[in-house]
């Protein structure tokens, strides 16, 4: 009754391929982002910043990453721990030999780093696709997490070989308390979540669904499969890379290579499975879903007034997360990204059936 | 029916192309030329070789034995790109649309060659980068209005009928304003009425845009129609060439459509 498109007539191509083309939308993004900039940090609980809010960002971040990858080029990765990690210790070696260095370019540059190692593993994806190039690309995360653990000079020779981040100054910014860190993040990902969106809805975006859902036809219109690949590699790293720098710097503090390793690539994976292949928004819900859920299943005892032990609250979790995983890929194998979209189509005719 | 357009100089040619997949040969020595404007049909019966040949124009096969010759350049095999960014567009037999994407984004995906601007404008989507989509956006909705699909423009490709499918393919080649179209059985498995308009649209394509058309066709009514000349194979060898007329009188065109008697 209210979600209509009714009356909003476009009358130039621009206003039909902004972002949100329909008004609400509009107005439901503005409130949201208005919400989270200015009045969670100043409501929510330092447990829910620190615990909840600033890893679902930063991981939806890498998902997001990930998403371009496997959803939008159809390229299979089980390497994005591993290019976290690279982004990770990118940054960390970039703070702690050049001291001076601004953190906003140590975060990019180590974005850039992941993108270079991105591009290089990517290459063999001109070859071998499928479950040929997930092996690949296991493989990649298994080298890096060697690499990691075993050459001294990624860790500046740390004993025990875990390292921890330089403080978080930004222009003389101390980034300390938990909501400034929430804001930092979410800074960070509402503008690449942005950059991405319009990537993927430009020339660029089309040429890798292009070649996701056919690359001969996409070869014979032109599309270069190398570049095409490659360029979804670099961008879809330099997200992951990006996301594994503020982990580590912001969300960590101090970390080892185990931080990164092959069950971050399965639930990031995950992630962008149940969220919705393909979709920016999905990202989202299936961060949210991943990492908001098991803790809240885990509180839910406590809230509803059910005395339960510990233990018997962390099998029941595992058990409830996984049959709910199982449930909501039978109900929408397209992911919680289509269920929205499903749910916003009923809207617009709601309280009407036709 | 056609010939609204007189047709020009040859533009493309091919000579003694043999294609062989293992031991199985799919062409051999198969050599015509197509010439500017004109309709030109190729036919045979089922395994003779004629998609293989449009493979081979464009680049998605490398023959063994041949050449090519495209706008007066003699090459012994093309590559895709250069095909496409060369003005040569195509049609797929069995549907190779982008099923994932919606109408307007497999056309501006046919016009992908044709954007410029660099990833990081992309991204930002601002002055040059916006502009590019919108200009392109233009030309890709005179097309919609030509292919009469604006009903359907943010429908995703997969969720429509064979039939638009279909005219959405023509559409997706015709976006990068081509020069030469192959169309690979543009009618298969069409009903009367959307025979009807498929012809229409190729005809007015070439009539309209002068866009040389080869064609492969299994109806039989519509290659003579609509045609300025046929190119006939059979087991991979050219048994006929030319006008409608020559070929339907011709003794080895017959033998090969209604067999020999032993």
């Amino acid at each position: 009754m209210f979600y209509r498109e009714t009356g909003q007539y476009k009358t130039t191509y621009e206003a039909d391929q902004q972002l949100f083309p329909i008004l609400q939308d509009r107005l439901f993004v503005i409130a949201v982002l208005a919400f989270a900039f200015a009045v969670v940090p100043l409501v929510a609980s330092e447990y829910l910043l620190r615990a909840i809010l600033v890893p679902f960002l930063i991981l939806s971040l890498a998902a997001i990453g990930l998403n371009i990858l496997v959803g939008y080029c159809g390229q299979v990765s089980l390497g994005t721990g591993g290019f976290m990690a690279v982004g990770a210790y990118a940054a960390y070696n970039l703070a702690v030999r050049i001291p001076d260095l601004n953190l906003l370019v140590v975060f990019v540059l180590a974005g850039l780093a992941a993108t270079l190692v991105g591009i290089l593993f990517g290459l063999p994806s001109l070859r071998i696709k499928g479950f040929y190039l997930a092996v690949a690309t296991l493989a990649a995360q298994f080298f890096l997490d060697w690499a990691f653990a075993r050459i001294k000079w990624f860790t500046h020779d740390s004993s025990s070989g875990s390292v921890s981040a330089p403080p978080l100054a930004i222009f003389g910014w101390l980034v300390d308390s938990p909501a400034e860190k929430y804001l930092l993040v979410l800074g960070f990902v509402c503008v690449f979540a942005l950059a991405a969106r319009n990537l993927v809805r430009g020339a660029i975006g089309r040429s890798w669904m292009a070649m996701r859902d056919m690359d001969v036809a996409a070869e014979v219109i032109g599309i270069r499969p190398l570049y095409a690949k490659v360029t979804a590699f670099a961008v879809s790293s330099f997200f992951v890379g990006l996301a594994g720098a503020l982990w580590a710097f912001v969300y960590l503090g101090a970390w080892e290579p185990l931080a990164f390793d092959v069950n971050r690539s399965f639930q990031l994976l995950f992630m962008v499975i149940i969220g919705g292949l393909g979709s920016i928004l999905g990202s989202f819900l299936g961060a949210a879903f991943i990492v908001i859920l098991p803790l809240a299943l885990n509180q839910l005892p406590g809230w509803l007034g059910i005395p339960m032990s510990t233990a018997l609250i962390s099998h029941i979790e595992f058990m409830v997360f996984g049959s709910l995983i199982v449930f909501f890929l039978v109900v929408e194998p397209h992911g919680l990204a289509r269920l929205w979209a499903v749910g916003k189509e009923k809207l617009r005719l709601w309280p009407f059936p036709h | 029916m056609s010939g609204a357009r007189e047709a020009g100089p040859v533009i493309l040619a091919v000579g003694g192309i043999s294609l062989a997949f293992g031991g199985v040969k799919a062409l051999s020595e198969v050599g015509f030329d197509v010439r500017e404007h004109e309709v030109r049909a190729i036919i045979g019966p089922n395994g003779a070789g004629k998609s293989s040949m449009l493979n081979v124009i464009n680049g998605v096969y490398r023959p063994q034995q041949g050449r090519i010759t495209y706008l007066g350049e003699t090459r012994e095999e093309m590559e895709p790109h250069f095909a496409a960014s060369h003005g040569i567009a195509r049609t797929f037999q069995s549907l190779a649309l982008f099923k994932g994407m919606s109408v307007l984004d497999n056309l501006l995906a046919g016009r992908n060659l044709l954007m410029r601007t660099n990833l990081l404008l992309q991204a930002l989507r601002i002055g040059p980068a916006l502009r590019e989509e919108v200009a392109h956006r233009r030309r890709v909705e005179e097309i919609i209005d030509f292919l009469e699909i604006q009903h359907v423009r943010k429908t995703p490709v997969g969720r429509l009928p064979y039939g638009l499918q279909k005219r959405v393919d023509l559409g997706r080649a015709l976006a990068a304003e081509p020069r030469v179209l192959l169309l690979d059985e543009p009618m298969a498995g069409m009903n009367v009425e959307e025979k009807q308009d498929m012809c229409r649209f190729i005809l007015d394509v070439n009539d309209e845009f002068g866009t040389t058309i080869v064609l492969i066709e299994h109806d039989m009514g519509v290659v003579m129609d609509i045609s300025d000349r046929v190119v006939v194979l059979d087991y991979g060898r050219k048994i006929g060439d030319g006008t409608p007329d020559e070929v339907r009188s011709n003794q080895a065109v017959i033998d090969a459509y209604l067999g020999v008697q032993h």
